[in-house]
């Protein structure tokens, strides 16, 4: 991750200095754009029809001629299509650069690996900071309320362009994992396997209020003109980057900040008796607000977290979750954390029972870490071992080929 | 100790092995018929699950330490992390062909409930437990006056997770009560081999080391 030492701790989150190439990217990504016209609208569950509606992915690997050999990649709150190249805005690697590639664990020499950003994202699909074709300005605020599932329902009519029947696999980690869950739950036909990990069937009365929190922020920023700011040149980057340090903790844990900062001192000896970052784990937090505000949009954060707190697969069945999959064929693969206390295992466990229930193959793997919730997006081996002994299983029994040939 | 120490079976020793095969398993595996959905609880590393999916049998798993489950993960197993006491609860009626509880059923809190539940999610129940009526296990109380110790079952009385040993007589004796059906008994002897067939129950009970039970629903179908 980060390298603390090269940070210099500024006070308040710098303005973006990729400004302009992050507006760019809403609406011209450097990215593949499947355009859906006003014949085809995505039907939301705000009652809305979102058209024309534009979705921006990337892929890798290549199709098989059997088309059976797909995987969907779904991206977390704050990421993105760009698992596996540098990133346009910020130049970074991918962000599962460690799970998909030759020989990863979703292995580009065996599936076709797709992610696309998800409906209400900044980097090119139609969301709160695309132009919205009827008026010529950005949407902001005017852009309809999204939920999970229409996310997932933009993402079937992308993989009904691609031509993609089944998907082989659907994938993801915190929100992914929500999306491949919802997936699994409205379209059981069309995911042969799903990998959930790190994630829940509902978003917890704890993590809404942190998003809450995070909300608040953006808000309160007074750059942030009642979400209009790209009309005022501005962008709330301080209310964006505080929301950005809260949730961050959230993706670690008490013991991975002990580990990685302690209460070592940041380029000093001594307290300077001041606000100033004195201490290594305020420069992190301020480096990881800084560097989010460079290539995010403050009103997606808005729309996203608002998006993953109306979730919750259970109450569309009636409150009982195992309803949600009633005869389900889908092979499953759910994975948690020890030390993740935003998505805790006993999340994962109840979705465990909920399939066993169903009498769904299910295996379900906690694994022993201290990095928390972003453990999913770091280098753990036994998660890559799980991960890719899964989709060897699932393959075998959908008759790909497999790595020996 | 540790938690997979506690739940993995036949702890500390290296069972009896026909081609690298445990042999209870490959038994267990024999009464499993082709083409079935088999649960094993407490099914360790994944031996059997293994055996059986090599069979073209729907085999899926529940394992209480976390380091058996995600071995079993690894190896592409369907297996979660449970606790044969409190999760079978979570499965419905007839989920199964066969539900399998091997060398598990002595370290249960509750070994007639969760012999109840195996019935309750699957149509037959294979179990398999060691035999406490064996006569070495009567010898050791008997002459040496402690708690008997084997090879199979090395643990002494204060950390052993093995809290309800019973004999072959014991078990059947349950098995009747709860009006549970017996439709084949074989009980193996200290090197995993099967006792002759047309031996009396006395005999099975002192000779043998572990007792494997196919088991169905008592007064159906008839």
């Amino acid at each position: 991750m980060t390298n603390v030492q090269s940070i210099p701790g500024p006070s308040i989150p710098s303005p973006s200095i990729h400004g302009e190439d992050r507006a760019h990217e809403a609406d011209h990504p450097t990215s593949q754009v499947a355009k859906f016209g006003m014949e085809q609208p995505l039907k939301l569950d705000c009652g809305v029809d979102l058209a024309p509606f534009q979705i921006a992915y990337q892929t890798y690997g290549e199709l098989n001629a059997e088309r059976s050999n797909a995987i969907l990649v779904c991206h977390a709150l704050t990421g993105d299509q760009h698992v596996n190249n540098a990133h346009p805005v910020t130049g970074k690697h991918g962000w599962w650069d460690t799970m998909v590639g030759p020989g990863r664990p979703l292995d580009t020499n065996l599936y076709f690996i797709i992610c696309s950003n998800v409906i209400g994202g900044c980097m090119g699909s139609t969301g709160p900071a695309s132009t919205n074709p009827a008026t010529g300005k950005l949407w902001g605020l005017d852009f309809p309320i999204i939920t999970l599932p229409d996310m997932v329902r933009a993402q079937t009519m992308l993989i009904d362009r691609l031509g993609i029947e089944t998907l082989f696999c659907v994938v993801g980690g915190s929100m992914g994992g929500m999306q491949a869950l919802q997936w699994t739950a409205a379209y059981p036909a069309r995911v042969f396997s799903t990998l959930a990990i790190a994630c829940s069937t509902r978003h917890s009365a704890q993590n809404i209020a942190f998003h809450e929190l995070g909300r608040q922020a953006v808000m309160a920023d007074p750059d942030w003109r009642g979400g209009r700011y790209f009309e005022h040149d501005t962008h709330p980057h301080r209310g964006l980057g505080v929301a950005r340090m809260a949730a961050h903790i959230t993706y670690l844990s008490d013991a991975a900040l002990h580990r990685k900062f302690g209460r070592r001192m940041q380029d000093r000896e001594l307290p300077t008796f001041s606000f100033d970052a004195d201490f290594q784990v305020e420069s992190y937090l301020r480096y990881q607000g800084s560097s989010f505000v460079e290539r995010f949009d403050a009103n997606a954060y808005l729309y996203l977290t608002r998006a993953m707190d109306y979730f919750d697969i259970a109450a569309d069945h009636d409150g009982v979750l195992a309803k949600a999959f009633t005869g389900i064929k889908t092979r499953f693969c759910v994975v948690s954390f020890t030390s993740d206390w935003l998505f805790p295992t006993p999340e994962s466990r109840a979705l465990v029972h909920a399939l066993n229930a169903s009498s769904a193959r299910v295996s379900f793997a906690e694994i022993e870490t201290d990095r928390g919730h972003d453990a999913f997006l770091l280098d753990v081996p036994e998660f890559f071992d799980i991960s890719r002994a899964f989709l060897q299983s699932a393959g075998k029994a959908r008759g790909l080929k497999t790595a020996g040939g | 100790m540790s938690l997979s120490q506690q739940t993995l079976p036949l702890t500390g020793v290296e069972p009896h092995r026909t081609e690298n095969l445990r042999s209870d398993h490959l038994l267990v595996a024999e009464m499993v018929q082709r083409g079935s959905k088999v649960l094993d609880v407490g099914c360790g590393d994944g031996e059997l699950l293994q055996i059986l999916e090599g069979r073209g049998i729907d085999g899926r798993g529940i394992e209480l330490s976390r380091e058996g489950v995600n071995r079993c993960v690894a190896k592409g197993l369907a297996v979660v992390q449970g606790d044969a006491d409190t999760d079978l609860v979570n499965y419905p009626d007839d989920a199964f062909d066969y539900v399998i509880l091997s060398q598990t059923l002595q370290a249960t809190r509750q070994p007639k409930v969760v012999l109840e539940n195996l019935l309750r999610i699957g149509h037959r129940a294979i179990v398999s437990f060691p035999n406490f009526g064996f006569w070495r296990m009567r010898l050791q109380l008997l002459v040496g006056g402690h708690m008997p110790r084997t090879e199979n079952l090395p643990a002494t009385w204060y950390d052993t997770p093995n809290i309800h040993f019973c004999t072959i007589k014991d078990f059947v004796q349950l098995c009747d009560e709860i009006n549970v059906k017996m439709e084949r008994a074989v009980a193996l002897d200290l090197y995993g081999r099967p006792l002759r067939l047309n031996l009396p129950w006395w005999f099975w009970n002192m000779f043998g080391e572990q007792g494997v039970f196919l088991l169905s629903r008592g007064g159906e179908g008839k």
